[in-house]
């Protein structure tokens, strides 16, 4: 690779060709501060527009400053990244923002992991000069079931754009207006719940500020948790046990699982139990239906479609209902785990416990805001009563343990509850990108051969690639499954399966980096996507270590089935266990 | 042109059209007509003049008289006199102030006489929406002398060797641009005409599309032969709907006579020319952003590298040239480089057309030779001052140029020398201010269009624009404190320090400039709560000079909200806590008894 010397800072360096300045000063150990920068480098994403200005450098023989995130070194260069007009500069540019940007810290969402908040403190600000005569740009708050824009924060860096564009290609989220009034925002400044978006939740994960957050609803439940009339149990997402304990300044990739279920009996739910078991649940029902309909196509029977594709993401499933109308019979019928334990708690579990259907508060923690809006949906309501009441996310969860007085690290671990928190390993994997589809295959394989697997572990299936493919040999039967994740790879596979090109008998999507382990509700990345990595590891680990690896394995899901489901694909699992989608395109404006 | 004797010429520019032209020039031929002249005189609508403080224009050829203001109702009168008995309608004639004559031929006047035009050389000459004009007047030569006779690399070296400069402000070298684009290897490569004009007041290359639209198009083909380009594409603002129509009209036409499309005069070279319409951004100039706008994206500027000639549309290598660089291209071939080169100064060959705006007498478009003064552009072209007032301050380069003051009227006008004395070319806006204009007020008025025009994506430009807006109108308003005149400084040098693009990089020009320039004005400002050109209403006072009140009332009835009192034969008292400094008591009194202060 070719090299090129430059001298940063008085100090000579050697880096490959390409490199911007701001990667050349890391490589020293100068950390030149930047604010609208962004590289998810696990995820192939970097996000350089230059924007912000604070990476301002001064370089010798060039006329003005120049941002250091996005320009390429060059040979005998030399940048100065810390002289007298560079920290001018950078502190005029840091004043001018704030100048623009709300000052009600105290009570924002963001406060403490604000990245405008921390830059202000590195550069010193203590005053924001002639405040009192600059205008404040202003827009109306936009509220909706998952996410609030609140976008007097927003500082125009743009990061929800790149993510929402050309890694979602969802388009919810532009730039709009010229100069001092220019926002990000949907098309036309039209409310994001009437725009393309997906409750993906990457955009809140990735801004900087508190323009972008999710719909709290920590003090319903803390109210809930009071009320002695309601029966309050909870569910927990793979995922979040994966990466909650950052939240507690533990390294990514800690599994906390026990300490979690300790904390929620100490916040006062009735029962704790695991959306995992609900997950084995699905893969019963998804797996079924799968081999249902590949043997069905396989005996020709034409109005059979391939390739299935999985159904536990909201997101994903609001992507396909927009923007993909024509293919809404080839998604699974299952609902997502979150839905099924609601639908078994407030009906099965309901009956067990004595408790009327409004009495009992089901409360979903997901590392997913889409879950928010999904368990709103109407055709997960009884008589207006929703199968899971509320959803809040692990960033909520581990807001709400902190006000508790909670040290979750010292916290002893205890089991779920029984009979909804028992799961299998394979229910776990649900929180990675691969996992659906590895457990699907696990249930599968045996139901179809009749035989054991003698090997679990799917690692061609497994990994972070954003479209994966592997063969399985369902016993001289060669199963081809994709994998996406990211709804930009998913449309890949999708347009693929329009022209008639895919080659797939399943597919699993999953709509966040990484699947739900990379979620919108998760504790903030802050840029450092390796954190995803970790918590890749911490459920495969976990999986690893349950005794029972196969959903269809898990005694209390067969148990239910015996008592109250029957068989899987019965008419009440239909009933309880599967959905219908609708055409969602005619709210929607499309991008070309 | 033909075998008429004579050519009435009359101006379809957009201003003369906005003062009835069209109804001049079908009242002439309605008359021409109805005396059976139809076969002796023709009737030709033309672009721009140049002389728009006068206008509508008409013109009549071969003696060269140039008539001003001439109404519809004035068309009998020309062809019963002019054309049927060959006298000059004295009435429409043009008045050289200085002299109070009448001045019959345009080269007799002041307005032309150092005009030198190259780029407007067919404007107000023949008919844009006739291409058969456009041949006659050397059109195409240039194009098919390139394309049967030289290598893209010999054209190229004609284009360097005439030491063109971009005519859109930046000045950069168009051979070089060229050169540059022509390295970039790639099977698609595109030209573009940068139609996007944008500075407030300057309106040249609308004046050349729709006086003289092949020009521009010939220029580009003979681009697309050099740098290797097929495409051609033109990205003008919708607000240009003349300039649109004969663009549309002249590619038809060229089409026709094979002068775009495939296998062009035979030579097997392919080169067709699209419209792209802008919808008015002034940051769509800029052309990283420019180039986005037209691939359907927010028209906002990127980083360069990489360079349009690199990368540009479509990620294919693009040549971006401004109207005014291209009109000047068949002329540089036709007459040769060393020509071009002779005009001008060391580092600035040719000409430069400037939009002639303020407070001069002959307002208009002129186009003069690299290194006249302003000197003679404002006093000599522009007629001086209106009104016989003093001059004060001339602001070239538009909204991102620096204004400049009488000791740099006998600076010669060229890229470098502008630069450094604080301003720069840009498109070629020259707005003229007088003792009467304050220059606070002058900076905030450019500002105000930065601030609207800013795209908004770079953090300095979006907000610190906004606040220098913010610090000069506390200034007006008499809010100023000693430390704003810092602030201002500081902000400024910042923003140019880091903005993104050109516009954020030169937005604070006016306001530095004027700082420099006149800072016992921003003093005066801040110090005093004056506003010594008496324009900034916060700052003024009204009241009544005793001496001169005959108690005449007359001040008292104009006042819309009651401030001034006093009884009939008494002196006059204006309340300043009532009066909004309309100004109406001082238009009234006969006496010279209201005084601003």
């Amino acid at each position: 690779m070719e090299k090129v010397k430059l001298n940063i800072d008085n100090k000579q360096v050697e880096v490959a060709k390409g490199t911007t300045i701001f990667k050349a000063a890391k490589q020293m150990g100068i950390d030149i501060p930047v604010l609208c920068y962004m590289h998810l480098e696990d995820l192939g994403i970097e996000h350089k527009p230059g924007g912000c200005r604070i990476c301002v450098v001064e370089v010798e023989g060039r006329r003005n400053l120049a941002p250091s995130c996005s320009t390429e070194v060059a040979e005998g260069m030399v940048v100065k990244t810390h002289s007298v007009r560079v920290l001018n500069a950078r502190k005029t540019v840091m004043e001018l923002i704030l100048s623009d940007h709300p000052k009600d810290c105290l009570s924002c969402a963001k406060s403490g992991k604000c990245d405008l908040q921390n830059m202000a403190v590195k550069l010193g600000i203590r005053d924001i000069p002639n405040q009192d005569i600059a205008e404040m740009s202003t827009y109306r708050m936009d509220f909706s079931p998952s996410l609030i824009r609140d976008m007097d924060k927003c500082i125009m860096c743009r990061r929800c754009e790149t993510m929402c564009n050309d890694f979602q290609t969802v388009g919810a989220l532009s730039a709009i207006n010229r100069g001092f009034n220019s926002v990000v925002a949907p098309a036309f400044e039209m409310d994001i719940e009437d725009s393309t978006c997906t409750y993906c939740g990457q955009c809140v994960a990735v801004c900087p500020t508190g323009a972008l957050t999710e719909v709290d609803h920590t003090n319903q439940l803390i109210e809930d948790l009071a009320n002695p009339e309601k029966t309050v149990i909870v569910q927990t997402a793979p995922a979040v046990r994966a990466a909650l304990g950052e939240e507690f300044d533990m390294p990514a990739g800690t599994s906390v699982t026990g300490q979690m279920v300790t904390a929620l009996r100490e916040l006062g739910f009735d029962y704790v139990f695991d959306t995992d078991f609900a997950a084995d649940l699905t893969i019963m029902e998804e797996g079924t239906e799968l081999l249902d309909r590949l043997t069905k196509h396989l005996n020709g029977d034409k109005s059979v479609k391939l390739p299935i594709l999985t159904s536990c993401c909201p997101s994903w499933v609001n992507f396909f209902e927009q923007q993909f109308i024509d293919m809404l019979d080839i998604p699974s019928t299952a609902r997502s785990p979150q839905q099924m334990f609601g639908a078994i708690a407030k009906t099965y579990f309901a009956d067990k416990i004595n408790v009327k259907r409004e009495n009992l508060v089901v409360v979903s923690i997901m590392p997913c805001l889409a879950k928010k809006y999904e368990c709103q949906r109407d055709e997960f309501k009884v008589d207006g009563n929703p199968d899971v009441d509320y959803s809040i996310t692990t960033r909520e969860l581990a807001s709400l343990i902190k006000r508790a007085n909670i040290n979750l690290a010292i916290l002893e671990k205890q089991d779920f509850d029984a009979p909804l928190g028992e799961s299998t390993g394979a229910g776990v994997i649900f929180g990675v990108t691969g996992g659906v589809i590895e457990a699907a295959t696990r249930t599968a394989y045996e139901l179809h051969t009749g035989k054991e697997l003698k090997k679990v572990d799917f690692e061609e299936l497994r990994g972070l690639g954003g479209i994966r493919k592997a063969t399985i040999d369902f016993d001289g039967l060669p199963i081809k499954i994709g994998i996406a994740h990211g709804l930009g790879n998913a449309r890949k596979l999708l347009e693929d399966i329009r022209a008639g090109k895919s080659e797939f008998h399943a597919i699993e999507i999953m709509a966040c980096p990484g699947g739900c382990i990379g979620g919108g509700g998760q504790p903030l990345h802050h840029g450092d996507s390796s954190v995803i990595q970790k918590r890749f590891e911490a459920i495969y680990a976990e999986d690893k270590g349950k005794k029972l690896r196969k959903s269809h394995e898990n005694p209390y899901i067969t148990k239910l089935y015996e008592e109250f489901l029957g068989k899987p694909m019965s008419e009440k699992a239909h009933h309880l266990l599967h959905t219908h989608y609708v055409d969602k395109s005619k709210k929607i404006i499309y991008m070309k | 042109m033909s075998d008429y004797k004579i050519h009435l010429l009359v101006c379809g520019g957009t201003g003369c059209k906005a003062s009835e032209s069209a109804q001049v020039v079908s009242n002439l031929k309605k008359e021409i007509e109805s005396q059976g002249l139809s076969d002796f005189a023709q009737v030709v609508t033309t672009g721009c003049f140049g002389f728009c403080e006068k206008g509508p224009i008409v013109k009549i050829i071969p003696d060269n008289t140039f008539y001003t203001q001439v109404k519809p109702a004035d068309a009998k009168e020309i062809v019963d006199e002019h054309i049927v008995k060959g006298r000059k309608v004295e009435h429409l004639l043009y008045v050289d102030p200085d002299k109070n004559e009448k001045v019959s031929d345009s080269k007799g006047m002041n307005f032309y006489k150092k005009q030198i035009r190259i780029a407007l050389r067919n404007c107000g000459i023949i008919d844009p929406e006739n291409i058969g004009e456009y041949i006659a007047r050397d059109g195409y030569e240039a194009l098919g002398k390139v394309l049967t006779s030289m290598s893209p690399e010999e054209a190229i070296d004609v284009v360097k060797k005439s030491g063109i400069r971009g005519r859109g402000g930046a000045g950069f070298p168009t051979g070089l641009k060229w050169e540059l684009t022509r390295q970039t290897q790639s099977d698609v490569k595109y030209v573009v005409c940068n139609a996007d004009e944008g500075d407030p007041g300057a309106f040249m290359d609308r004046s050349i599309l729709e006086g003289d639209p092949h020009s521009v198009l010939e220029a580009m083909a003979i681009n697309g032969y050099c740098t290797g380009a097929g495409h051609g594409l033109i990205y003008i603002r919708a607000e240009y709907p003349l300039a649109i129509e004969r663009l549309k009209i002249a590619i038809k036409q060229a089409r026709e006579y094979g002068l775009l499309g495939n296998d062009i005069l035979g030579t097997g070279f392919n080169f067709d020319v699209e419209l792209r319409y802008g919808a008015g951004a002034f940051v769509c100039g800029e052309e990283t952003a420019l180039i986005h706008s037209m691939e359907g994206s927010r028209g906002e500027p990127t980083l360069k590298p990489p360079f349009p000639s690199v990368e540009g549309y479509l990620k294919k290598p693009t040549n971006v040239n401004n109207v005014e660089t291209y009109a000047n291209i068949p002329v540089i071939f036709n007459r040769g480089a060393a020509w071009f080169a002779s005009i001008g100064t060391e580092k600035s060959k040719g000409t430069k057309v400037f939009a002639l705006a303020g407070k001069v007498n002959n307002v208009g478009l002129i186009e003069v030779p690299m290194g006249i003064t302003l000197r003679e552009v404002i006093f000599e072209i522009g007629g001086g001052i209106k009104g016989g007032k003093k001059f004060k301050a001339v602001q070239t380069g538009g909204p991102s140029g620096g204004c400049l003051t009488e000791k740099h009227l006998d600076t010669p006008i060229d890229y470098d020398n502008l630069i450094a004395v604080g301003s720069m070319m840009g498109s070629g806006g020259m707005v003229v201010m007088d003792e009467d204009d304050c220059m606070v007020d002058v900076a905030k008025y450019f500002l105000d269009f930065t601030v609207e025009e800013s795209c908004g994506k770079c953090s300095p430009c979006r907000i610190g624009n906004k606040r220098l807006h913010e610090l000069l109108d506390k200034l007006t308003k008499g809010k100023g404190e000693k430390q704003d005149i810092d602030r201002l400084i500081n902000l400024s040098n910042v923003i140019k320090d880091t903005s993104l693009c050109g516009l954020g990089q030169s937005s604070p020009n006016p306001v530095l400039a004027t700082i420099s320039n006149f800072r016992d004005e921003y003093e005066a400002h801040v110090f005093d709560k004056k506003c010594p050109a008496g324009v900034c209403k916060d700052l003024m006072t009204y009241s009544i000079v005793d001496e001169n009140c005959v108690g005449c009332t007359a001040c008292a009835r104009a006042c819309p909200v009651g401030a001034i009192t006093g009884e009939r034969k008494e002196v006059h008292f204006i309340d300043a806590a009532l009066c909004i400094k309309c100004g109406a008591c001082m238009e009234k009194c006969k006496f010279n008894a209201v005084i601003v202060k």
